[in-house]
């Protein structure tokens, strides 16, 4: 990276010194960005604003919270009636997590369809894969920290899926634990990982997005950039997009916060934890739906267990499932039928986890999991060997000319000129 | 630093390894044991604590309640189900042949006592309590107890007989004091 001339004299200075200014202006300023993307190449830096939002309403969150099990739900009650703004802050914390994983399921879909896992972005996607891990990790430990019903029992729910693991898993179980049921000690360590593993999903985030630059984004025709002409500098021309988009989410998510806070929360958990008695019907939070319902569509404990965690592994291993060279659906017409499918598939199994376990459900909820491992494992390795491909562009600039001729070519083409 | 490596080149084995290839092995192996030696009390911390663990049995006057009726009570944290059951109910969980089970144990290896029936009250798939102690609730296809979380049935012996659940309601360590009053733990 060479150093780069600043204006403003004290910015030199540091700069020489320290080149922070001439790494950001590199990675953030000239950055040369496909000049082809499309609206679902928000949600990446959507997921990052989600991130920071949740780190800073959590820590304030802390500063009036109790881990204790005795305290813990008043003292949430407490930060929504008697500490200042206290509510908003809860508020935008818990829908914060809801519109925290809408945006990165959004932009896990988007790389689902254009192929973005893909050599040379692997380990991009897979970073990405044990970004969504933490993030579950840490919203699961988030929702007990209330302490209300739901809080207590799905803390029990899920711990006690360890138990399924042969001859260890009930001492893991009492290791979570710190005891012989979820309690005070649960609480207490829940809380200090609650705290950690955000900041750990920072790191992790940073590597992403070391891997983001090493290659550049992906786009949507799923070809690479052959040059200036392909490319765009990121600021000011994605920055203005990403901020436009990121107004249309905050209109969402304020919506959400300020009419509607508890829509996406279970009512029982606005009740006290209660050791002797489980609710009625127990839910997971909606975005743990999906997992639920394959953990239940398998008839025996440790089978359940490993379908549900086998879920999140063959996205790991993704790029070695899907072997066909074209990235993006657009030229894949199979393969762009079997995504939707697959979309259809993952809300299908959302609606059955809401649902009891018991008649029809069961056996929707049998066949939309033998669907998802069967699209994986068995459907994707074979198109890759099967489809045959529409043409590829020759670049990102050669569609706009050929299609539109000197006029539209000439729009596009302007800009870019003042900038080089 | 040249000069030291020319000089254990001189000091090389008939095998081709110095000394200096054995300190560089001793000092991770050293690294390593004194790693994991420190990352023991850090894992063991989440272990229960001696108070945890320290908790008292309890004891239980059961002459009060009456035949048909069940108590819950907390023990470890966990609620404890006691039932006092009919002579039907008893019938019922002896009749069974155990050899269809998918967890198979006799009746008289559950209950020390057949009127009494003391389990604990926690579903053995995933920890949920299981519907089934108060008059009115739903006791599952086998008259026993019915998990609602993910639909586990147990009979009047609180052995499983349908559903996710692995194995039947754990029996917790007991004893009759008296006639009336039982200790749990
Ligand atoms: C990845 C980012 C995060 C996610 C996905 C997340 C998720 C959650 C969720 C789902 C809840 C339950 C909300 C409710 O139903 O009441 C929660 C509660 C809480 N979180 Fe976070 N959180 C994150 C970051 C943080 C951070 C960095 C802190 C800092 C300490 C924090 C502190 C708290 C506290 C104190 C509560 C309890 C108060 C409450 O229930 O509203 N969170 N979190
Ligand atoms: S916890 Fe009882 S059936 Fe799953």
């Amino acid at each position: 990276m060479e150093s780069k001339e600043f204006k403003n004299p004290v910015v030199s200075w540091i700069d020489h010194r320290l080149p922070i200014f001439s790494f950001l202006n590199h990675e953030a300023n000239e950055y040369p960005t496909p000049k082809n993307l499309n609206y679902f190449w928000n949600f990446g830096s959507l997921a990052g604003i989600a991130l920071v939002i949740m780190i800073v309403t959590g820590i304030t969150l802390a500063m009036s919270y109790t881990a204790h099990t005795d305290y813990a739900f008043d003292s949430v009650e407490r930060i929504m009636r008697d500490v200042n703004h206290g509510w908003l802050i809860r508020y935008i914390h818990m829908n914060g997590a809801s519109f925290f994983f809408i945006v990165v399921f959004i932009h896990i879909f988007r790389g689902l369809y254009y192929g973005s896992y893909k050599a040379p972005r692997e380990l991009l996607w897979m970073l990405g894969v044990l970004i969504l891990l933490l993030m579950m990790a840490t919203a699961f430990m988030g929702y007990v920290l209330p302490w209300g019903q739901m809080s207590f029992w799905g803390a029990t729910v899920i711990t006690n899926l360890f138990s399924a693991i042969p001859l260890v898993g009930e001492n893991i179980v009492i290791w979570l634990w710190g005891g012989f049921s979820v309690d005070n000690p649960t609480l207490n360590r829940f809380f200090a990982l609650h705290y950690l593993l955000p900041f750990v999903i920072v790191g992790v985030v940073v590597l992403h997005l070391v891997a983001l630059h090493r290659f550049g984004s992906n786009n949507p025709l799923g070809i690479d950039t052959r040059g200036p002409q392909d490319t765009l500098p990121f600021h000011p021309y994605y920055t203005i997009k990403d901020f436009f988009g990121l107004s249309v989410f905050l209109t969402f998510f304020a919506a959400a916060v300020f009419f509607v806070p508890n829509m996406m929360g279970h009512p029982d958990n606005y009740i006290p934890a209660n050791a002797l008695q489980t609710p009625a019907h127990i839910v997971p939070e909606w975005y743990f739906l999906p997992f639920y319902a394959i953990l239940r569509a398998v008839p025996d404990k440790l089978g359940g267990v490993l379908a549900m965690f086998g879920a999140i592994a063959v996205l790991f291993v993704l790029p070695w499932l899907d072997r066909s060279p074209i990235r993006s659906a657009r030229f894949r017409p199979i393969f762009k039928i079997f995504f939707w499918l697959l979309f259809i598939d993952c809300l299908v199994l959302g609606y059955i986890g809401a649902m009891p376990a018991e008649g029809i459900y069961v056996l929707i909820g049998r066949l939309a999991t033998v669907w998802y491992f069967a699209h994986f494992l068995i459907i994707l390795p074979v198109l890759s060997v099967i489809e045959t491909p529409r043409p590829l562009p020759q670049s990102i600039s050669q569609p706009i000319f050929s299609a539109a001729g000197g006029g539209l070519a000439g729009a596009m083409s302007a800009p870019k000129e003042k900038v080089e | 630093m040249a000069k030291s490596k020319s000089k254990t080149s001189e000091m090389e084995t008939s095998q081709g390894k110095s000394r200096r290839d054995f300190i560089v092995v001793a000092s991770y192996a050293m690294g390593a044991v004194g790693a994991g030696a420190f990352a023991w009390p850090l894992i063991d911390q989440m272990n229960p604590a001696a108070d945890t663990l320290a908790l008292a049995s309890i004891e239980v006057d059961i002459s009060k309640i009456a035949e048909g009726q069940s108590i819950t009570l907390k023990w470890r944290g966990k609620p404890v189900f006691i039932r006092h059951r009919t002579a039907d109910e008893i019938r019922q969980a002896q009749d069974v042949d155990i050899d269809g089970l998918r967890h198979p144990e006799g009746d008289e290896i559950r209950a020390q006592k057949p009127e009494y029936l003391v389990v604990l009250g926690v579903c053995t798939h995933l920890g949920c309590v299981p519907l089934g102690q108060k008059v009115g609730e739903v006791r599952g296809e086998y008259d026993g107890w019915f998990c609602p979380c993910h639909g586990s049935h147990y009979d009047a012996s609180g052995r499983i007989r349908k559903g996710p659940a692995p194995t039947n309601l754990e029996v917790p360590p007991y004893a009759f004091l008296s006639d009336n009053v039982i200790r749990i733990g």
